[in-house]
């Protein structure tokens, strides 16, 4: 389980490393915090010529508010997010997902970006990005672009960008006062990946789900608001239409069963 | 920038443990490998090499992380913490260590050194934690042999010692 | 027979040190990352490094290997193929005779997913994986088989076609007369169960460096390695060598085994091979996704099990018939898993009439072996979930049931049923202790009152009688009487121990025992520092072996529970042994008799003139500076070696009884569960665990045993499963797919404990080391069980009982509703089949639930 040869670049800020993926495109990998990446480098399921290493460039090194958005930076990471004085008020979706993300020491090495760019269907971030609305900035040598999350999810590891982009910012939206904000998740065991994730944020007028771990995606209805038989009908072909197949860890028919009892329970509470 | 090319071998230098260190490595090399086989931090144990056991977690300027999703490489200039770097002078055991022995936390102490280095940053973070997140902790770490529950009493422990100490001073 | 035995009287006025919850020696480097584990013990220069190429298929014959590309690698020196294998080694021996072969590496047909068919020796791990890509094999695809019961089918595809059949061997017993006791049975309760393959997946992976000698030296091999060393016969017979030119060497250290280190043995062969090709030292350290995929497993099984039950739940008689899924190859010690705990089949039971079939499958998966519980697990979870059954289908409290079957305390030493000769306990008291100080009256309310308010809550039970020490004949069994007769007779478990004293005086320890983290060094100093009434400290342990200048035999290694009973048992006795020759040392200088030399707080002395004492080092040194001062007669030298054997393991008899193990202890567990209905989870509220286990030699180490054998048990009842698709493609090779429990996941149980000592061993004490790995499986689900009630099907309580089987138990109504626009997703390609379509490229199923492909 050793990873096979590359070029090894440590770049100083984001404009070196949009550089290199302009010369190298998808020969070249970036490497932030590695969590998501390492492991595939180690199982040769990745075997990039080069690797960019993004962890010290000083111009992707923030996470801040920045008008109606918390902006964070590519190589910020996701424990630096978790441990914001502010988390709970700014982004409480986030405050909410974030302790089922991995573990302590996975986050003080993972990037929010890098789990953005990974996108790992049963993933917490892309989940929370997607429901919210939120926003990927994407740079190459070229341009600048900013893709919606549910424009920039395209299945499973699957986005997007361009081989010669990197991920320099994702912008989860700020909290509104008329919205709360819910986030559940069954896996097998503290820590791992979503057996069924959901993230759902109710106003007065409507009522937003998202489900992590059974689409190649995050999945995203949005309801008028709803309840009794009608949340009942409405959680019911949700459960269906999101997908669910079985995998050995649980079966089709269980993800569409938690998807209806947490979505109850979640929206219940929420309402 | 620093470049280095793939299938040739580097000189990087680091501080391992308070001391300057330099050793020789390919890009591609793991922290984990580096440490134990280019540095002699046989104490940093590889148990997965896909993140998830926790048996090589050390701490890089401070942070605890798995080693073997690192590459050495990445690590150039920073500063290393291993097992080998808990104890005080002349070995005297930290009083997590001695915790550990007293509460008979460790069997075959292979999966120990990581949960040492994990609960040295947390209880710097978290002085005086709850059991659960203790336990949450643990969750980053994969122990075969204790059933968890001496590890967990063991960093309690020390959690309230360290706050009596304070108190007395 | 079940007074407590007291330690050797010395003269002593300390408290002996055996039994004391003292500290462990062996902490105080593994805190400070200076243990030393194989892979850090240093080694010859020009070491060169190994990887193996392994098979993406479970069943396929193999037409050639072009290792030439991977030749012409930097820094690949060398390539081991089937070719030289079958030039330089033999096939292992196999536990049965049948026309079957098993190569260290694949030679003609691969018969699992990950079965080695090279090896590369490169100058450094990563380009021996980079050459691995390189390994061009070419594989004629063959259908699978991968279901037990599936394999015995008359059109299965046959894995070994020499046997013509996936039963490698069919073995029927019966003791007592249990035809006529079913037949005359006023009731029979029956049930059909299967027990997963699943492992204790010790942290370290296995790690061996070997080494082809010169001029016919044979080979040296560094290998953590954990017995039984019955297999070092395995080894050398299959390297071709005398086993005094296989030396191999265990360092002081292991990061856990539970059984499963075992199964290095299979590789220390290939690399010797490969350090001959090569003309260099080879090291190869497994890593995690070899070990999960290929290293070993425990015994997949399915049984069904019958009782001849009267109205009361007294049972007369009991019938197995049992299918163990032994993976591809029958790789030595199987086929022991079923006759390990073959003695002792009818458990903690008084049955006097038992019927077993037992049957030895192949099927294309990893082979089985060794793991922690070795044959417990699958026995208790078919005889224990019958208990239940029993209890429920003749509405009795099943504590009853318990009570009315339990051997009565008056009855030991007791000989079951199929020859196991049970020492000694009293399995009534032990109950009675768990349900007052486990407080099961309250629990018992509780379950009232929360099924009362719909909810799902549960008390399983389990009574287990633990085997530690085992009789190396049991496997024999397998043997028609008259084939046993004419090999001869096997039978006995020796174990070895040495005590020396130096020419300062001190006291060293150097046993067989190969610890992989369970505290013998610091046992050891307990037990010897009682006999010569000295500190633990100045006791010096060395559990490092070294097959050429070692004393060890065929049971030594760390296995079968035999530590405490065996092990620390044969060193007290060495230890005796030396202090009784010290005593006549003393005798002579001291002007009394040896029976009047006493020891105390490291002064010898004689017992009428306390004031007259002597420093035990001078007293021990003298015999090294002034052999002239020995008494006349008396062999110079202070150092002991004894070889133990428990009288008690004789070979199976004609009527196929055999004392199975030497030693037995006793468990009960109680676990209260409650099911979230709405997410199938299980919420263990409280276990209660109580152990028999004889005399306890250090209480702090053996409540150890119990917690993380509880935790493994959780483990298995709740999560831990390798799985395989249809065809035989493995879906469990990263700790991300093989789930083990976590801090979170593992409750404190209640541990309690009752010392009834062994009479069969030096210390009275029993092993410890497997009881809560076979209890905590069964008594988990029996706890589910009987919250899920009594609509469930009893044979659909099947391990691991994840959340997602949990529910489909309770039956939750998943309609299909009319408006769905995907209703068809349930049409989307399986998992299988994605996986069956990416393996061709060669890339294992390892990475699809990685990537979250397999979601």
């Amino acid at each position: 389980m050793k990873p096979s040869a590359f070029d090894y670049v440590r770049v100083d800020c984001a404009d070196e490393a949009v550089e290199i993926l302009a010369e190298q495109g998808d020969e070249a990998r970036i490497l932030a915090g590695g969590q998501s990446l390492m492991p595939m480098l180690n199982m040769r399921m990745a075997q990039p010529k080069v690797i960019v290493d993004i962890s010290r460039a000083e111009d992707l090194a923030a996470a801040r508010v920045d008008g109606a958005a918390l902006a964070v930076r590519a190589a910020v990471t996701q424990a630096t997010v978790e441990r914001r004085a502010r988390l709970a008020d700014e982004v409480p979706m986030l405050a909410q997902a974030l302790p089922h993300l991995g573990h302590f020491q996975t986050r003080n090495r993972g990037t929010v970006c890098g789990s953005i760019a990974h996108a790992d269907p049963s993933a917490e971030l892309p989940l929370c990005l997607a429901v919210l609305g939120g926003e990927v900035v994407l740079r190459s040598r070229a341009r600048r672009r900013t893709l919606q999350a549910e424009a920039f999810f395209l299945g499973a590891l699957a986005t997007a960008r361009d081989p010669t982009e990197i991920v320099e910012e994702v912008r989860f939206p700020l909290a509104l006062a008329a919205e709360r904000y819910g986030f559940v998740e069954i896996a097998m065991r503290h820590g791992d990946f979503a057996i069924v994730g959901l993230a759902v944020i109710v106003s007065a007028a409507a009522i937003r789900v998202g489900v992590s771990g059974v689409a190649d995606r995050p999945w995203i209805v949005r309801w008028p608001r709803l309840t009794g038989d009608e949340l009942d009908a409405a959680l019911d072909r949700l459960a269906w239409d999101v997908g669910a197949r079985d995998d050995q860890h649980a079966s089709g028919e269980y993800r569409r069963h938690l998807v209806r009892t947490l979505g109850r329970r979640l929206i219940e509470e929420l309402q | 920038m620093r470049r280095m090319a793939s299938g040739l071998r580097h000189r990087i230098e680091l501080t391992l443990n308070g001391v300057r260190r330099a050793g020789e490595c390919e890009p591609r090399m793991l922290l984990s490998d580096f440490l134990r086989q280019e540095l002699g931090a046989t104490g940093v144990h590889v148990g997965c090499e896909h993140g998830v056991c926790g048996a090589c977690t050390v701490r890089i300027n401070g942070v605890t992380q798995r080693s073997c999703l690192a590459l050495a490489v990445g690590t150039e200039g920073q500063s290393v913490q291993t097992v080998e770097g808990l104890a005080g002078p002349e070995g005297a055991l930290s009083d997590l260590q001695r915790a550990f022995r007293r509460h008979h936390a460790l069997q075959c102490g292979f999966c120990t050194p990581g949960i040492l280095l994990s609960a040295s940053e947390f209880l710097e973070r978290v002085p005086q934690p709850t059991e659960r997140q203790v336990r949450e902790l643990l969750s980053g770490h994969l122990c075969r042999c204790t059933g968890y529950t001496p590890i967990v009493a063991a960093i309690l422990a020390v959690a309230a010692e360290r706050v009596g100490r304070k108190g007395d001073a | 027979m079940n007074e407590r035995v007291v330690p050797q009287p010395v003269g002593t006025a300390q408290a002996p040190w055996t039994g004391q919850p003292i500290e462990r020696r062996e902490d105080a480097a593994l805190l400070t990352g200076t243990g030393r584990f194989a892979d850090d013990l240093g080694t010859r220069p020009g070491t060169l490094h190994a990887a193996f190429a392994r098979s993406p298929y479970a069943h396929a014959q193999v037409r050639g290997i072009d290792a030439a590309a991977a030749l012409g690698m930097s820094g690949v020196r060398a390539v081991l193929t089937g070719v030289d294998v079958k030039r330089w080694a033999a096939p292992f021996v196999v536990g049965v005779k049948a026309p079957m072969e098993h190569w260290c590496l694949a030679v003609d047909k691969v018969r699992y997913v990950g079965e080695p068919v090279a090896v590369v020796v490169a100058e450094d791990r990563y380009l021996a994986e980079d050459a691995l890509e390189s390994i061009k094999v070419d594989y004629e695809p063959l259908p699978a088989v991968v279901d037990v019961e599936s394999a015995i089918a008359p059109n299965a595809p046959i894995l070994h076609e020499g046997v013509a059949s996936n039963v490698v061997n069919d073995r029927s017993f019966a003791y007592g007369d249990p035809d006529a006791a079913f037949a005359s049975a006023p009731r029979r309760v029956r049930l059909k169960v299967r027990y997963p393959r699943n492992s204790c997946t010790p942290i370290e992976c296995f790690v061996v460096v070997a080494e082809h000698l010169a001029g016919d030296e044979g080979y040296d091999v560094l290998a953590n390695f954990m017995g039984p060393f019955s297999l070092h016969a395995v080894m050398a017979l299959a390297l071709k060598v005398p086993a005094a030119k296989l030396r191999l060497r265990v360092p002081r250290d292991s990061g856990g085994s539970f059984g499963v280190k075992q199964a290095v043995f299979a590789y220390v062969v290939a690399l010797c091979l490969a350090s001959r090709k090569a003309g260099a030292p080879v090291k190869w350290v497994e890593d995690r996704l070899e070990h999960l995929l290929a290293a070993t497993s425990a015994t997949g099984r399915v049984a069904t099990i019958e009782a001849a039950v009267q109205p009361d739940g007294r049972i007369s008689a009991l019938a197995y018939d049992q299918l163990d899924d032994c993976g591809g190859y029958l790789r030595a010690p199987e086929p022991a898993t079923f006759y390990r705990m073959h003695g002792c089949l009818t458990g903690a039971y008084d049955i006097r009439h038992l019927k077993v079939r037992n049957r030895v499958v192949l099927t294309n998966k990893t082979p089985a072996g060794l793991v922690r519980g070795f044959g417990g697990p699958q026995v208790y979870f078919a005889l224990e979930r019958l208990m239940q059954r029993i209890a429920v289908e003749l509405g009795l409290d099943p504590l009853d049931v318990y009570r009315r079957n339990f051997i009565r305390a008056e009855a030991f030493p007791y000989e079951a049923a199929a020859g196991a000769l049970i020492d000694s306990g009293d399995y009534h008291a032990g109950l009675d202790l768990a349900a007052q100080q486990g407080g099961l009256v309250e629990l018992l309310a509780r379950c009232a009152q929360a099924r009362a308010e719909g909810r799902l809550y549960g008390i399983g039970y389990a009574a287990i009688v633990e085997p530690s020490i085992s009789n190396m004949g049991y496997i024999t069994t397998l043997m028609p009487a008259e084939a046993r007769a004419r090999a001869g007779p096997k039978n006995g478990a020796i174990a070895s121990a040495t005590v020396g004293i130096d020419l300062l005086g001190s006291v060293s320890v150097v046993v067989a025992s190969v610890p992989q983290g369970q505290g013998h060094m610091t046992v050891l100093a307990q037990v010897v520092a009682d006999v010569f009434a000295l500190k633990p400290d100045e006791i010096a342990v060395n559990v490092e072996l070294d097959t050429q200048k070692d004393a060890w035999s065929v049971a030594s290694g760390n296995y079968s529970s035999r530590f405490a009973g065996a092990v620390a048992g044969t060193v007290h006795l060495a230890a005796a042994k030396l202090r009784a020759k010290l005593a006549q040392i003393a005798a002579a200088q001291l002007g009394c008799a040896a029976a009047a030399v006493m020891f105390d707080g490291g002064k010898v002395f004689a017992r009428d003139t306390p004031d007259k004492a002597l420093p035990f080092a001078r007293v021990a040194s003298g015999a090294h500076w002034a052999p002239a001062l020995l008494p006349k007669g008396m062999d110079p030298g202070l150092r002991e070696t004894v070889f133990w054997t428990p009288d008690q393991l004789a070979a199976p008899d004609e009527r196929d009884r055999v004392n199975t193990s030497a030693a037995y202890g006793f468990g009960f567990d109680i676990c209260a569960v409650e099911i979230d209905r709405d997410t199938g989870r299980v919420r263990i509220e409280r276990y209660v665990t109580l152990h028999d286990a004889g005399r306890l030699l250090n209480p702090a180490l053996a409540d150890g045993q119990i917690r993380g054998g509880f935790a493994q048990g959780l483990g298995a009842a709740l999560m831990e499963e390798f799985r395989y698709s249809a065809d035989g493609a493995f879906l469990s090779a990263t700790f991300a797919d093989y789930l083990v429990p976590t801090a979170m996941e593992v409750p404190e149980p209640m541990i309690l404990h009752m010392e009834t000592a062994s009479p069969f061993t030096p210390l009275g004490a029993k092993g410890i080391g497997e009881g809560s790995n076979m209890s905590t499986p069964v008594c988990i689900a029996n706890a589910i069980a009987d919250a899920l009630g009594a609509g469930v099907d009893p044979e659909r309580i099947v391990l691991p009982l994840t959340p997602s089987k949990i529910l489909s138990l309770l039956g939750v109504p998943d309609p299909v509703p009319a408006r769905s626009r995907q209703a068809e997703a349930h049409a989307a390609p399986s998992v299988d089949a994605e996986l069956a379509a990416t393996r061709p490229s060669g890339s294992w199923t390892r990475v699809l639930r990685w990537l979250g492909i397999a979601q």
